[in-house]
């Protein structure tokens, strides 16, 4: 494996008396396509917001391009291009698509116009274009995660962390919110993905990791875990 | 007597929207109230005391007590919604009480021999900081204003500092809270800590509510009226704070969002 661009060493969060991390560890090298699968409270949430410093860790280290980000905010982590991509669309509802737009637009390193960087953006999502006036929060489920994902295109990310992506979309928007994601690993994005929806997370990564009660309790390669099914229904439950 | 009306309504929507710039960023301030104490204070020990022209008096007045606002922010920001609201509460209460043993200005005596605040001046200032809050609404920072006012993570995630702008926010709204104080001093003559107990804070946060806080024009609404109100019902005698409650409790009921609910006029027309 190259020198990975995400590092998580040991890292533990606590809310108050409960421990949602236990030592989590595992790495994502550029390029790569890294999912982290597990039950609802298995702490997925937790590590994605931890990762990117909305959620103070107790223990443990993350080092993104080699750098330790302790001390970082989760703004200047999301300037130098780590960006995340919220559970629950993560957009501004209030906020026309167009408004939402230029929000990452303004954080971009380059110096293209507005117009410029949205062009890739509505040569994959015309919908967006066709709402571009309208209030975020109008907008269909799937097409706010779409909004959502947008900004990666707008503001190329280091790595794009992504929760649940899937969550409370119809099946007909979830398999559009994963030929996304295909694209943007066939685009060389890196991408580190938590998700429920095992069989489609599994089925785009390059690499997997099993989280169950704060812990890392299995890895493996993508297809490797979706040929192992008594494997994932032990740690899951059912998939 | 029309004059003291019209006064006390321009200072009313400065104070408004002194409340609405922090309500912004997402925090509901009870301090302004306080903020406004500061400045009333300081304009009137720098005009009486060090003989400082009014214009000076204020804007030094101003910078100091955003500044002050700014510096308590930044723990009193550490806490959110009902908590914020204590917090604020408490920082009118200290002032007040501060003011009232400060011998220097007065206590509980109060200040006295301030002039030469005129409609002019409140009005001149009720239309720069009306200007400044319309290209406020059309600019990018009051996006970002919204992205933090509606999800801070999602606000961090597009790289916005949600503390620094809630900070600045908080420093402006104090500021322009202490030069609606200082005009205020300079109206009245005469000030004392009682001026600005905590009624004084809840009752800017009212006016900024009951017009609504989705735009300028709400808190400016909502200050007249409710500034005015009182003086229709004045046949009402002393029923009159009864009849002042009940419209606003039935006000709040009928429409939630204020008088004037819209988001903002910018976006309005752009929607089309």
């Amino acid at each position: 494996m190259p020198e990975p661009i995400l590092e998580i060493d040991a890292l533990e969060v606590s809310y108050g008396p409960i421990r949602a991390l236990r030592g989590c560890s595992l790495a994502v090298a550029a390029g790569e396509t890294v999912v982290v699968v597990g039950a609802n409270g298995a702490g997925k949430t937790t590590l994605l917001r931890a990762i990117s410093n909305v959620l103070p860790h107790a223990a443990g280290e993350v080092r993104f391009a080699g750098q330790p980000t302790r001390g970082q905010r989760a703004d200047q982590l999301a300037r130098a291009g780590l960006l995340q991509v919220p559970e629950g669309r993560g957009i501004i509802a209030r906020l026309s698509v167009a408004e939402n737009l230029q929000l990452a637009w303004a954080m971009r390193p380059g110096n293209s116009t507005f117009a410029q960087a949205c062009l890739p953006v509505f040569e994959r999502f015309p919908r967006l274009q066709e709402r571009l006036n309208q209030r975020a929060g109008s907008m269909s489920g799937g097409e706010q995660q779409m909004l959502a994902l947008a900004r990666a295109i707008i503001c190329p990310p280091r790595v794009l962390l992504v929760d649940e992506p899937s969550l409370g979309l119809s099946p007909v928007m979830v398999s559009e919110v994963f030929s996304v994601l295909r694209a943007f690993r066939a685009a060389g994005v890196t991408i580190l993905l938590v998700e429920q929806n095992v069989r489609q997370a599994l089925g785009i990564a390059d690499r997997a990791y099993v989280l169950r009660q704060g812990s890392i309790v299995a890895e493996g390669s993508g297809s490797s875990m979706l040929a192992d099914p008594a494997m994932l229904r032990y740690y899951l439950g059912s998939t | 007597m029309i004059q003291d009306h019209l006064f006390f309504a321009g200072i009313n929507i400065l104070l408004a929207w002194s409340v609405y710039i922090i309500l912004l960023s997402g925090s509901l301030s009870f301090a302004n109230g306080a903020f406004m104490a500061m400045g009333a204070y300081a304009a009137g020990v720098l005009t009486v005391k060090f003989g400082l022209p009014l214009i000076p008096a204020l804007a030094l007045a101003a910078i100091g007590t955003g500044l002050a606002g700014a510096v308590l922010a930044a723990p009193a920001l550490r806490t959110r919604g009902v908590y914020l609201i204590m917090v604020t509460t408490g920082i009118t209460f200290c002032v007040q009480v501060l003011l009232e043993n400060l011998d220097y200005v007065g206590g509980v005596g109060g200040l006295g021999g301030m002039s030469g605040a005129t409609l002019w001046h409140v009005y001149g200032l009720v239309a720069l900081v009306g200007a400044g809050l319309w290209f406020l609404s059309r600019s990018h920072l009051q996006r970002m204003l919204d992205a933090i006012r509606e999800d801070e993570q999602v606000a961090a995630a597009l790289g916005i500092n949600a503390l620094y702008l809630k900070i600045l926010c908080f420093g402006a709204g104090a500021a322009l809270a202490a030069l609606a104080g200082g005009l205020f001093a300079h109206y009245m003559a005469f000030i004392r800590p009682e001026h600005f107990g905590v009624l004084v804070s809840v009752y800017v946060v009212l006016y900024a509510v009951f017009g609504g806080v989705n735009n300028l024009w709400g808190p400016m609404l909502g200050a007249v009226a409710l500034t005015l109100l009182p003086e229709l019902i004045r046949g009402l005698a002393s029923w009159r704070p009864l009849v002042f409650g009940t419209v606003i409790v039935i006000m709040l009921l009928v429409r939630p969002d204020g008088l004037l609910p819209w988001r903002s006029l910018t976006l309005r027309g752009r929607q089309r």
